[in-house]
């Protein structure tokens, strides 16, 4: 009893002094916490959150290239290749897994250098002069035209230069050179702003878009879309397969109304000149643009490779002709006597005259103490419309402007025609030109921007396409083809169809009217014939260039002012006479009478579209006007 | 079951197998408790073998073939210890913590440098982390003592020197790897806490604790004196804003947690692209949760938790079952020690806790840690079969 005492007591004292039972609980309740909490973060980060995560870890192994498309080629209308493509496989660093840690990135351009075959120093330069013009995240191209043996090189030890991707890169060919170089364009690699305007579009860093020409105005079609390769890599970027992607998809072609025989003829005529010039031949009955170009022109593959400064520069530089300036659309210049047409048709419409109706040309006219003379001081006697035409007597149509002033009638009808207005042809960079008005000048005059107010001299100036007129080949060609259509304005078009990629047609461009003018057939006649007499009848001012042509043609030469240069030459003609087809206006800085230099260009293109020669003629008025 | 009440004869002629598990004391064991232990090391071996994008050249299966194989020799270990008397280590308790301290200062004479800390020994064959080990050692030496002075000098007085004894490895561990000696403060507060040490004294060093841990990580670095390595620190800090630096120090938690939240319900499997394709780092070790989270999602992941659930409440029934006082404190060192590697890792890999390289008990590849920690369900299994629960067959609740 004693015994069983001591022990239960001895127990008792034991457990006062061992650890107790609830310190057991205390812990298992701890560890039941812990336990819960891992639970329940464990839930909520793979079942609530899950699909997040999931797509973070897709990301992760991803790796996109961007596979892009090769652009449409542009085709002359009978499918001749303008522009082609060419693959080219080129070295780009990747900035994004180019080390910011300046040190470190210096270590990479040393370990490329010899794999490009460049100065350490030259891959710096270009990396920053790339990062500072392109958008954030374009490759930089280091070289392009790699070997074979390069690119395997490369391949195999991809995981030394992560950095590295070798793309392939479409560049634009060009089978004809320099040829119709201005209205196609040329295409580069997006800039930060463009990227900016153009977001929605589809466009990325480092993509290439048209950049001039038709290039630009049909970049939508002719840029295709890009596709994406998509493969797995791990951590260290290596690849370990593929996964789905897209196949990028080729842009359309473009096949023009240009005619590369009337193009090549019209450009070297003009070079041949050597003188800054501009081309424009337009369908009289449907507005499609023939041929079109401008001298000094310029190589567009030149955009094909990075450009310097100073080449770029050059391609501006007016001392050197400004080749890059489309002076067809963008030129704006006086015309001289290719205006009178619409002079003519103006003033009969106003009541003025009669196509009948003789002024005579005393060699001059005295308006408000001002006098205007014929070039070369001629005097023409009595002249009709006709006659006035042909021998381009500047008194009738002085007398013309003088009582057109006052009425808007002059202006009314030249814009009718389309002078001093954009044509809405599918090229930037066309120049409005300036159809001179009352109002405007009197506007610039309150405003202290001239020294005189609008005057009756101004108007008897514009009569003949001087004074502060300003327009350029291609209004001239818009005029005369309405003219030579009997009145139908069209909107000049060089699309003529966007075809896919294996030559079917997606899409063809109906003529578009923008409007008709009513001349009567009795005053388009006698214009029709004045111009006749005036291009190949022997008094006739450029009877010396077409006097010889065996198709009869209407055409009418222009020399106009051009203070500080030198005149400028101009022509303008409709093919065949009776029912014109074709409409043709040339000209040529500094190129002196019209006669001289625009009618010989003229002359080659016709020429060529009639496949006929003119022979030597002597004699005719010649080199006046 | 009934089996083992038949008379010596009559169990001769009973198949091998049933014989060995005889002689080898088998029936006495703790069933729930080796279910848990074998489960995780099978788990692990399995994980192992299917996470690699096979890190050694010319041997794909070296890490899991090696688990397992460490895992057979800790089940070893675990069955000898099992029948060993753990008791007799609280007569040892002088002479384990002698070899705990020595040990640890060998890995500075022997040592080689890991990651930018030193933390083992090169042997032939194995590289041995005496820390691992030490875990163990620390507990059977720290129950030991505390029992010893259980009725010496004033519960102030005691409080210190239990604080002491524990804090002395712990420090030389933390000039090693600071994970680690965590674990050592969790095991010497659990058994300090276990052994009934007042409330008020756990709570002031807790406050301690504390303040300690805001000198280190936040007063000395802005007064310009870090005590930590750069690298120690960031480890420490991310965790709070992995995002603020993805390509740092918030890499590995980034990716852990985007491969743990990844597997979902049931898990990726092969597609695991997180551990598959190498951009989960340490997978095999400090990482092994988050591979096991991704490739088998919440169910996986439950279940090793589950797992660990069963083996610690195997565990901290015994500290109400054991025979004895030192039997108590040997199970609450032991649970404390899987509880705290099991909560500090996990949350590692789900976001929550800093990076401390804390292994994940019998999970994380690595022989010492895997043996040692079947070394401890051995002990555990030793007071089972001591304990009044150890007469009544494996599978008694």
């Amino acid at each position: 009893m004693n015994d069983e005492i001591r022990n239960r007591l001895g127990k008792l004292r034991d457990r006062k002094q061992r650890p107790r039972f609830t310190r057991a609980a205390v812990l298992g309740l701890v560890a039941a916490i812990l336990l819960g909490i891992l639970v329940v973060r464990l839930w909520s980060l793979q079942v609530v959150t899950g699909d997040e995560y999931l797509a973070e870890a897709r990301a992760n192994r991803t790796l996109e290239f961007r596979v892009r498309a090769p652009r449409g080629e542009i085709l002359d209308r009978n499918g001749e290749v303008l522009v082609g493509n060419r693959a080219r496989t080129a070295l780009q660093l990747d900035p994004a897994r180019v080390p910011i840690d300046e040190a470190a990135r210096e270590a990479l351009f040393e370990k490329l250098a010899p794999v490009v075959d460049r100065q350490a120093d030259w891959i710096r330069k270009r990396y920053r002069e790339e990062l500072e013009d392109n958008p954030p995240g374009s490759p930089v191209t280091l070289v392009e035209d790699v070997d074979d043996s390069v690119v395997y090189y490369l391949r195999e030890n991809r995981e030394r230069f992560p950095q590295i991707v070798i793309s392939r890169v479409f560049v634009r060919t060009y089978p004809r050179g320099t040829l119709a170089a201005h209205l196609l364009g040329s295409v580069g690699e997006v800039t930060a702003e463009e990227l900016e305007s153009d977001a929605p579009s589809g466009i990325e860093a480092g993509d290439t878009i048209g950049k001039a020409g038709i290039e630009q105005t049909y970049d939508t079609i002719l840029r295709g879309k890009s596709g994406t390769t998509r493969l797995q890599v791990d951590s260290l970027g290596r690849i370990r397969g593929s996964l789905d992607s897209d196949d990028p998809v080729p842009g359309d072609s473009i096949r023009l109304t240009v005619d590369l025989g009337l193009q090549a003829a019209g450009e070297a005529a003009l070079s041949s000149i050597g003188l800054p010039g501009a081309f424009v031949v337009l369908d009289v009955r449907t507005g499609e643009t023939l041929a079109l170009g401008s001298w000094p022109t310029v190589d567009p593959a030149i955009f094909t490779r990075p450009l310097s400064e100073a080449d770029a520069e050059r391609l501006w530089d007016e001392d050197q002709g400004a080749p890059m300036f489309n002076r067809a659309i963008g030129g704006a210049y006086p015309v001289g006597s290719v205006y009178k047409p619409f002079t003519a048709i103006a003033a009969i419409d106003a009541g003025i005259v009669d196509p009948s109706t003789v002024i005579e040309d005393g060699g001059k006219i005295t308006v408000a103490g001002q006098t205007f003379t014929n070039a070369g001081q001629k005097v023409h006697g009595p002249v009709d419309l006709e006659r006035a035409l042909e021998v381009s007597s500047d008194v009738y149509f002085y007398r013309l402007g003088q009582n057109m002033n006052g009425t808007d009638a002059l202006q009314d009808w030249s814009r009718e025609f389309g002078i001093g207005e954009p044509t809405g042809i599918d090229l930037v960079g066309e120049s409005e030109g300036l159809l001179p008005t009352p109002g405007w000048r009197n506007a610039l005059f309150r405003n202290g921007d001239t020294d005189r107010p609008w005057a009756v001299g101004d108007n008897i100036q514009l009569s003949i396409g001087q004074g502060d007129l300003q327009a350029n080949p291609l209004q001239i060609a818009l005029g005369y083809s309405a003219l030579g259509n009997g009145g139908t304005v069209y909107r000049p078009k060089l699309l003529r169809r966007v075809e896919d990629v294996a030559g079917r047609v997606k899409k063809e461009l109906e003529p578009e009217a923008l409007r008709k003018i009513s001349i009567p057939a009795r005053v388009r006649a006698a214009i029709m014939e004045g111009l006749n007499l005036a291009a190949q009848a022997p008094e006739g001012t450029s009877f010396p260039v077409f006097g010889g042509f065996p198709v009869e043609i209407a055409g009418k030469t222009g020399t106009a002012e051009r203070p500080p240069y030198g005149d400028q030459s101009w022509y303008a003609a409709l093919a065949p006479f009776d029912n014109p087809r074709i409409a043709v206006a040339t000209t040529v800085e500094e190129g002196g009478f019209g006669v001289d230099t625009a009618a010989p260009v003229a002359l080659a293109i016709l020429s060529e579209y009639f496949d006929e020669t003119a022979s030597q003629v002597g004699g005719g008025a010649g080199n006046v006007e | 079951m009934e089996s083992s009440r038949l008379p010596r004869r009559e169990r001769l002629t009973e198949p091998l197998g049933v014989r060995l598990v005889d002689r080898l004391g088998l029936r006495q064991l703790d069933g729930w408790l080796l279910l848990a232990a074998l489960g995780l090391v099978l788990v692990s071996v399995v994980t192992l073998d299917a996470a690699s994008e096979k890190p050694v050249v010319g041997a794909p299966d070296l890490l899991s073939q090696r688990q397992a194989v460490y895992g057979l020799i800790g089940i070893v270990g675990m069955l000898l210890l099992a029948r060993f008397d753990y008791s007799r280590f609280r007569d040892l308790r002088t002479g384990l913590y002698a070899l705990l301290c020595i040990s640890i200062i060998a890995t500075f004479v022997f040592g080689f440098a890991a990651r930018g800390s030193t933390q083992s020994i090169e042997l032939p064959l194995f590289t041995f982390q005496p820390a691992e080990p030490g875990k163990l050692l620390l507990i059977l030496a720290l129950a030991g003592f505390v029992l010893d002075g259980s009725r010496a000098g004033s519960e102030a007085k005691r409080t210190i020197r239990y604080l002491a004894l524990g804090m002395l490895p712990t420090a030389l561990v933390l000039l090693q790897d600071l994970g680690t000696s965590l674990v050592y403060v969790a095991i010497t507060l659990a058994i300090m806490m276990a052994a009934g040490v007042r409330w008020s004294h756990l709570g002031a060093i807790g406050a301690a604790a504390v303040a300690f841990v805001v000198f280190v990580l936040v007063l000395m670095p802005a007064a310009g004196v870090p005590l930590l390595k750069e690298y120690q620190q960031e480890r420490l800090t991310s965790f709070v804003s992995p995002e603020s630096d993805p390509r740092g120090a918030g890499y590995q938690q980034n990716q852990a947690r985007v491969a743990a939240g990844a597997g979902g319900l049931t898990g990726r499997g092969d597609q695991a692209t997180q551990s598959n394709l190498g951009f989960l780092p340490e997978r095999h070790t400090d990482f092994v949760f988050a591979v096991v989270a991704e490739r088998y999602g919440f169910a996986g992941a439950a279940l090793v938790l589950s797992l660990f659930a069963l083996l610690l409440w195997r565990a901290l029934r015994l500290m109400s079952l054991s025979k004895d006082s030192y039997g108590k404190l040997v199970a609450a060192g032991i649970a404390s020690a899987i509880l705290f590697q099991v909560f500090v890792s996990v949350g590692m890999n789900l976001g929550i806790m800093p990076i401390t390289g804390i292994p994940l008990p019998l999970m994380s590849y690595g022989g010492s840690a895997v043996i040692s920690t079947l070394l401890m369900v051995g002990v555990l299994q030793s007071i089972h079969i001591r304990s009044r629960a150890g007469q009544r067959g494996p599978w008694v609740g």
